[in-house]
């Protein structure tokens, strides 16, 4: 198109390369409101089945060493255990929701919604 | 005949290919071990041969480097920022590996790594320390702030706080138990699926026909599983460097 633009010396031509690259890279880093599915339902789907079973075995697994730590079997792993379920409802959620599955995600247009 | 009879799991088992025993410790170079220096280095050899002709117009091969180069990029730049891309040979480190195993696993006759639920909570517990480390790094004790989402009421604190961190510990092992559950389920159902068909002989059509589908689901599960896994990691960078 522009022929005056191929007749520069190299150096000119990397510096011009670094530019454009800066330009792309500065329009493509707006880091969106993740929705963690990334358009991929299918990856989507297979995350959130696992979310309930792994919360449990973290969490009872906790429970149960705490317990034998203790000597107060069998009561942290039960409690541990409703925490577990608790947890991977909320991961679960997120996920669903499409808040990504951190920890402290605040709700996207939510109260404190600054990010950008 | 006797190949029908092994155990669909019998795949899973890990041999010892160069016995080592160090003081009590047995540190053998395993089926396992061998199968992940290959997949090191047969992604090494595609990415250097890839990266060699530096074509303007790539050829096939140059442009597999540039696909995966440009998919890793995309995805680290989409979730992390120009931050995070500093983070980038991590991230695609990470994907190739994970990709390659699985991959390199549809062969037959070859051992799957990532179905070991050791090698990906290794694996997981790697991502994890790593962004937790980022996160310290960059936000000091600032991090714990992460464990109270804004505007909890004072009531719920502990209760959310107490949950925050749970999740917070169920990532290395959601993010292991994913891809290796993933990734052993579907190795067995192809054995299981192979049983059949010796046992059934003729009427094996149908058990085979079925493998043959299972078998291109497997295929579509290796590259979303170690999409998957790499996304996540890009999602748990994001946090340790945004920081809600």
């Amino acid at each position: 198109m522009k022929d005056t633009d191929r007749n520069g010396s190299p150096d000119q031509l990397e510096a011009r390369i670094a530019d454009a690259r800066r330009r792309q890279q500065g329009k493509e880093a707006k880091p969106r409101v993740s929705d963690g599915l990334s358009g991929n339902f299918m990856g989507a789907a297979f995350r959130i089945g696992v979310e309930l079973v792994a919360a449990l075995v973290v969490s009872v697994g906790f429970g149960w060493l705490l317990d034998r730590w203790f000597g107060t079997r069998p009561w942290l792993m039960v409690a541990f255990f409703f925490l577990g379920s608790a947890a991977g409802m909320m991961n679960v959620y997120r996920v669903a929701n499409g808040m990504g599955l951190a920890a402290g995600f605040k709700k996207p247009g939510g109260a404190g919604s600054d990010e950008a | 005949m006797a190949e029908a009879h092994e155990s669909p799991l019998a795949q899973f088992k890990i041999e010892a290919i160069l016995p080592i025993h160090l003081g009590g410790v047995d540190l053998s170079f395993t089926n396992s071990a061998a199968m992940m220096v290959f997949a090191v280095l047969a992604c090494t050899a595609l990415l250097v041969l890839a990266g060699r002709p530096a074509a303007l117009v790539p050829g096939r091969l140059q442009s597999v480097g540039e696909l995966a180069y440009e998919f890793i990029a995309g995805m680290v730049r989409e979730n992390c920022g120009t931050d995070g891309m500093k983070y980038f040979p991590w991230v695609f480190s990470i994907f190739m590996f994970v990709l390659f195993g699985n991959f390199l696993g549809m062969i037959p006759f070859t051992f799957t790594f990532t179905s070991h639920i050791i090698v990906t909570f290794a694996l997981a517990l790697m991502v994890f320390l790593t962004v937790t480390v980022i996160a310290f790094a960059r936000h000091g004790f600032h991090f714990f702030s992460f464990f109270l989402p804004e505007g909890t009421p004072l009531v719920m604190a502990p209760m959310v706080v107490a949950l925050e961190i749970l999740s917070y510990f169920i990532r290395p092992v959601s993010l292991s138990i994913r891809l290796f559950a993933n990734m052993m389920a579907g190795h067995t159902m192809l054995k299981v699926f192979g049983g059949f068909v010796v046992v059934l002989g003729v009427f094996g059509v149908l058990p085979f026909a079925v493998n043959v589908a299972l078998t291109l689901f497997e295929f579509l599960v290796a590259g979303l599983q170690a999409y998957v896994f790499t996304i996540l990691t890009c999602l748990y960078l994001k946090d340790a460097i945004e920081l809600h």
